[in-house]
């Protein structure tokens, strides 16, 4: 067993990594700033006005940004994999995503759809956060109130995609009877973005994001208890209904509001958790959670790096991206299933 | 003296009346009524009968997962029904038959779980903590395996690291459903032998369901039998000398064999 002092050069190594990645993801868009200009920038000696703005109110809350949903979404995926005891789960397979699309959706779409000022008022930032927000915890509520009347996993995946399905189907209504100016606002959103916040919006997203880890901080016993399995855990002194709605709520509000700001952005949650159970080799989640963290964050640096196409004018979609690198790393995950630590 | 006398053995479990089974909307379904059971401090305990006669119903409502029909169960001294969740868990461990959801836990880390009633709200382990898993450890002879992951090991050691476990809660009283299921012969011997030894050493109420009847006979300082007829507990020679043995299973296959202590088939 690897002993303190690997864990403590693995978490060094991790944090160093992530810094490396960060300060590269600042360096790297469509225009080209040296690194004595980026240190100007940063130590307020800089007098150009431009690249100013570029780096401070767009590269570094982009990075930001990307910092919390990685990590916001690895450390989701991560919960709801140990939850639901399937190495499959995450908040995209079981649903949350949808649900928030749905919430988005409805508010977005709804107000060309259904008319009224009261619909036109919801479309604000804070608006679409919160019926994101309602939409993945709905959602996720149902699947798990379906879920205790049946105690197969392979079913509650299966009424995850259901619940999913039913979801886009309410979305094609709306976007079929919704204006054409609505629904671009809408695919546009679905593409998944990381770099449309302002300062305002990353400290809301930040604030709600905070909530959520501190709960999932608080859930790590429970987490830990139910490696053992439910029954095991009940006579290990621990509430399961009462742990497993903190893990819930603290999923939906991580994975709810940044699926709200950023669009819903795929496989994140799935594939982070996997790779850092493979490299750490630990099911601990003292040990997972923080490293999960980390590593989500560097993974969504340098998959926002790479969607950049530095000193190109394009910039391709988060999605895209993430979904190229993720796609291949489930597929390599079942492939070789037999050696897959859980 | 008088005192000592009277109480020969401290109860650490006790049932009077009691009747298990199941309730729904219409009907009330009992499995076994008229229970009068008494579990002392330090006693290895067999709970044997046939297929579907209500050993895991009665275990699940001793451990309260589910709620008895009539009657009462007392442990230490306190009602079942009156423990809260936490303090139930520092009084019995449990050993179950379901296989745990995540094997790639090391053995240390598995038993440390154990202490989770009495560790704080991230689970940190006190030195306390570390020498009770360490005895765990050293009471069921797996040092040696204690860094292997739980995917390595064989039925029988992993039989053995849920049993150090168990002790790791420091329980006073540890029940088990079938623990020498899927294990040979040999590991069968074992794991009971072993569970009568740490009775003896640490004075724990050691409670277990089993189907080796020949095994638990020799081994249990007492049996609890479930029939058709009633649920009776005594100690393996009381029960010979009652025959209640005769009554455990339909006669036209097997037969007790009273001088020998075990079933024969039939010729």
């Amino acid at each position: 067993m690897p002993n303190k002092n690997t864990y403590q050069l693995a978490f060094s190594l991790l944090i160093l990594m992530l810094i490396l990645c960060f300060i590269i993801n600042i360096s790297l868009g469509s225009v080209s700033i040296s690194n004595s200009e980026l240190i100007e920038i940063f130590f307020g000696s800089s007098n150009n006005n431009t690249f100013k703005k570029i780096v401070l109110d767009y590269r570094l809350p982009k990075a930001l940004t990307a910092i919390i949903v990685g990590s916001g979404l690895g450390v989701s995926g991560l919960m709801m994999q140990t939850l639901f005891r399937n190495p499959l789960a995450g908040p995209f397979v079981l649903g949350i995503t949808s649900g928030a699309s749905l919430g988005v959706a409805l508010t977005i779409m709804g107000s060309s759809v259904f008319g009224g000022l009261l619909a036109n008022t919801l479309v604000s930032k804070w608006g679409i956060v919160a019926a994101a927000s309602a939409g993945s915890f709905l959602v996720l509520l149902s699947v798990l109130i379906v879920s205790t009347k049946i105690r197969d996993t392979m079913a509650i995946l299966i009424i995850g995609l259901m619940f999913g399905s039913i979801t886009t189907a309410i979305v094609s209504v709306l976007s079929y009877f919704t204006s054409a100016e609505d629904l671009q606002q809408y695919i546009f959103w679905g593409f998944g973005s990381l770099g449309n916040l302002s300062w305002e919006e990353v400290f809301i997203l930040l604030i709600i994001y905070s909530v959520g880890l501190l709960l999932s901080l608080a859930s790590i016993k429970a987490l830990n208890t139910l490696l053992l399995g439910e029954n095991y855990a009940r006579s290990l002194g621990l509430h399961i209904k009462k742990n497993r709605m903190l893990i819930i709520l603290a999923t939906s509000l991580l994975a709810g509001t940044i699926t709200a700001f950023s669009g819903p952005i795929a496989f994140v949650g799935l594939a982070i958790p996997h790779i850092t159970r493979q490299i750490f080799n630990t099911s601990n989640h003292k040990l997972l959670l923080p490293a999960v963290f980390i590593f989500g964050a560097i993974i969504m640096l340098i998959c926002d790096s790479i969607a950049q196409l530095p000193n190109s004018d394009y910039t391709l979609p988060i999605n895209v991206i993430t979904s190229l690198f993720g796609a291949p790393v489930v597929i390599w995950l079942l492939v070789r299933k037999r050696k897959m630590n859980f | 003296m008088k005192l000592v006398k009277d109480t020969p053995k401290h109860v650490v479990l006790s049932t009077k009346d009691l009747a298990i089974g199941y309730t729904s909307k219409n009907y009330k379904n009992t499995v076994a009524s008229n229970i009068n059971i008494e579990l002392h401090c330090g006693e290895l305990v067999g709970l044997v009968g046939a297929n579907g006669i209500g050993k895991s119903t009665l275990l699940r409502t001793l451990t309260a997962i589910q709620h008895p029909l009539s009657g009462t169960i007392i442990l230490n001294l306190e009602p079942l029904s009156g423990y809260s969740a936490v303090e139930l868990a520092k009084t019995m461990s449990l050993v179950l038959t379901e296989q745990i959801v995540s094997k790639n836990l090391s053995v240390f880390e598995l038993i440390a779980l154990g202490r989770q009633p009495y560790t704080n709200w991230i689970g940190s382990l006190t030195a306390k903590d570390i020498a009770m898993v360490n005895n765990a450890l050293k009471l069921t002879n797996i040092k040696d395996i204690k860094n292997k992951k739980c995917f390595e090991l064989s039925d029988g050691q992993l039989q053995k690291v849920m049993i150090a476990r168990a002790l790791a809660q420091d329980t006073d009283l540890i029940i088990l459903d079938e623990p020498t299921t899927h294990l040979d012969m040999y590991h069968k011997a074992y794991i009971l032998k072993l569970l009568q030894s740490l009775a003896k050493e640490t004075q724990k109420t050691i409670l277990f369901s089993s189907h080796e009847i020949d095994l638990a006979i020799q081994l249990c300082d007492r049996l609890i039998v479930m029939t058709e007829d009633e649920v009776a507990s005594d100690t393996p020679c009381n029960l010979i000398i009652k025959g209640t043995f005769n009554s455990l299973f339909p006669k036209d296959l097997i037969t007790f064999d009273e001088t020998n202590g075990n079933f024969r088939v039939k010729k």
